[in-house]
């Protein structure tokens, strides 16, 4: 008891404006959790086949997720294939997964995202192995969003690496040329690169070519995130030591052999924690595919609320948005931070 | 050296062909399109009405120049409000986390991992729907503080010229915030605060433990020392971060289009769609995002090095 007390002294009512702050929160909770607790479990409507109870209820209509939820993960993809879906849902969060852990990060690494990428694709689209096919306007949902965000990071990661580089090149018309590139992506919305890939694409194509939208989204996506990771990269590559590059270039290793066998795997290892960081900024971004009309999670959500039925149920709607996303978010988040702390004595070691 | 300049050379031309290529394709897709280039539309009348015009006096009978000048007037408005309401909230935040409060402190830090990882697409729809589909008519609108109404046809409030008051559907009177401006405004200052709190929160912290024990020693209270010894040093780390929340919250702006408020954006998408005039719409929008971002950047680093230690070269 002591304790505590001890604990509420130093923590809660230190000085006047301290206690002040304590008092002010606690009447805050007291007039808003309550109502709160209310609306999202004590009143809330869990379970119904149609809107009729929600809408006499004065709690939370979660029984608009359950109705929904099928048409909010898997958007409309053919009914009876969900497991399709769920099952490159599953895969794709899998490789994330294990390519989370320090132990595979070795060169195969690179081979079995090659062979995922591959599978889920083939899992989507269909048309081999019996599997009916199924056109890519067809996706939506959840896995929509981690594909958007997985090829995203996998196609402008390389692309990423080449700008930091020639960003860092001697050659002045490189060096310009991918200045010019990053500056350009980073300066304007990634609304505009959108309408751009969307609307003009079409245009800048010779006659008969055409490219689908999802591609022309993802095209899209991966310009942008290639700008805003090279200079993720192009930090990791400024805060190796100058003597790393005099000692490579004094055993009189060709520039192609410097950059990728000493320079790179330093440079991108102090890189991680800010490159997952800025992968969360696009598995955020992709949420704007919404607003040239493609069906990514967000944008199914948005569209069960315009079923008459159960119109008007838009707070519920975006909590649920809200949660899925954070859960994704939040768990990277950790991971960096984790990385973050234990990152420097390892790059002290390897310098 | 003579082998780096082939390969310049060559990358040159490479980009003069893949330019080429793509600005023919172009010119003969708008051919068979039977599309005008040029930017001759922006004088032709727009026909369409803006829900929120701003200080611009705009009819549907107006130019599309006048359209978009409404809408730039409105992306103005939102990003400038916005700037100055977040970093007020956003140094709150920051300074929260490291206050010797606990409570205060966890607040805030659910706050920040809240706010930050979801995205603020889904926030604009929360708050909007909040808005527009949970608060009341304004016959039976909120009234947080006197003369302040929360309805569904947004926030009235008073100026020092007038009070609003309910006038048959709506209020009139005051000053007013549409459904729109109000989720956007919201959305993005909670949104780019929770970014400013870290940066903050990362400045304070930088600045050493020696100079706050000093600042003490002295007898200055944890105020004046935060103010005149911990803020002055932490500026000098915050700025340049700050520079870059304060060009997302512009750019951010830009998603005021999924939420119907007439920004730039919004009006260049709708000019496009009634004109087909996809290119120079997109052209414009990425013009002004640039201009803004290049302004801002150039006023940040004229500010960092007025904050900058004398005779330190950066």
């Amino acid at each position: 008891m002591n304790a505590a007390a001890s604990w509420m002294r130093a923590n809660l009512f230190s000085s006047w404006p301290s206690t002040l702050a304590t008092l002010a929160i606690a009447w805050l909770a007291w007039k808003l959790v309550p109502p709160f607790v209310d609306w999202a479990f004590i009143e809330a409507i869990w379970r119904s086949p149609n809107s009729n109870a929600c809408r006499e209820a004065q709690g939370a209509c979660w029984a608009f997720i359950g109705e929904k939820h099928r048409f909010m993960l898997f958007g409309t993809y053919p009914f009876e294939q969900h497991w399709r879906p769920a099952l490159a849902t599953i895969m794709l969060m899998l490789l994330w997964f294990f390519s989370s852990l320090r132990i595979f990060w070795k060169w195969w690494l690179w081979a079995v995202w090659v062979v995922g990428l591959f599978a889920i694709a083939t899992l989507m689209w269909g048309g081999v192995f019996g599997l009916a096919y199924v056109e890519n306007g067809r996706w939506g949902g959840l896995i929509l969003t981690l594909i958007l965000a997985s090829f995203g990071m996998a196609f402008a990661f390389p692309l990423a690496i080449a700008l930091a580089l020639g960003r860092r090149s001697r050659l002045p018309v490189v060096q310009a040329a991918c200045v010019v590139y990053i500056e350009l992506i980073r300066g304007v919305p990634l609304i505009s690169v959108l309408f751009m890939a969307s609307v003009l694409l079409p245009l800048f194509l010779p006659e008969g070519l055409t490219i689908d939208k999802l591609l022309r989204a993802q095209l899209a996506l991966i310009l942008f995130a290639a700008a805003y990771l090279a200079e993720v990269v192009r930090g990791g590559l400024q805060a190796i030591p100058q003597h790393q590059y005099e000692s490579a270039e004094a055993l009189g290793l060709s520039y192609w052999k410097r950059t990728l066998h000493v320079i790179l795997p330093q440079a991108l290892r102090v890189s991680i924690p800010p490159l997952v960081n800025t992968f969360i900024g696009l598995f955020k971004d992709t949420s704007l595919v919404l607003i040239i009309g493609l069906f990514d999670l967000l944008s199914t959500i948005k569209v069960s609320l315009q079923d008459p039925a159960w119109a008007g149920f838009g707070i519920e709607a975006y909590v649920f948005a809200s949660a899925v996303y954070f859960a994704f978010c939040y768990a990277m988040s950790r991971y960096s931070q984790g990385l973050e702390q234990g990152a420097p004595a390892r790059v002290l070691r390897a310098t | 050296m003579k082998r780096s300049w082939i390969a310049q050379a060559a990358l040159l031309a490479a980009a003069g062909l893949g330019l080429w290529f793509l600005v023919s394709n172009t010119a003969h897709n708008l051919e068979t399109r039977k599309i005008a280039s040029g930017f001759g539309f922006l004088w032709r009348e727009a026909g369409f009405e803006i829900g929120e015009t701003g200080a611009i006096a705009y009819g549907a009978a107006d130019s599309y120049l006048r359209a978009l000048g409404v809408g730039l007037w409105n992306t103005f408005r939102v990003a400038a409000i916005g700037v100055a309401l977040a970093t007020v909230l956003g140094t709150l935040v920051g300074l929260a986390r490291l206050s010797p409060n606990w409570l205060l402190k966890q607040l805030a830090s659910a706050y920040v991992e809240v706010i930050r990882n979801v995205p603020l697409l889904v926030q604009l729809f929360f708050w909007y729907a909040m808005i527009a589909e949970n608060l009341p008519d304004p016959a039976e609108a909120l009234q947080p503080l006197a003369g302040v109404y929360l309805s569904n046809r947004g926030i009235a409030f008073p100026t020092p010229w007038s009070t609003p008051e309910l006038n048959g559907f709506n209020f009139t009177g005051g000053a007013a915030l549409s459904p729109e401006f109000a989720a956007l405004l919201v959305g993005l200052v909670m949104y780019t605060a929770a970014f400013i709190g870290e940066i903050v929160r990362a400045g304070v912290l930088s600045v050493g433990r020696g100079q706050v024990d000093a600042a003490y020693s002295m007898g200055l209270t944890r105020g004046r020392a935060l103010r005149f010894v911990v803020l002055p040093q932490a500026l000098r780390l915050i700025v340049p971060p700050l520079t870059s929340q304060y060009l997302n919250l512009a750019k951010n702006s830009s998603l005021a289009v999924a939420i119907g408020y007439p920004d730039l954006v919004s009006i260049a998408n709708t000019s496009m769609n009634q004109t087909g005039q996809a290119l120079e719409g997109v052209a414009i929008i990425m013009a002004v995002f640039l201009t803004i971002s290049l302004s801002i950047s150039a006023f940040m680093n004229w500010y960092n090095r007025r904050v900058a230690l004398k005779g330190v070269r950066r």
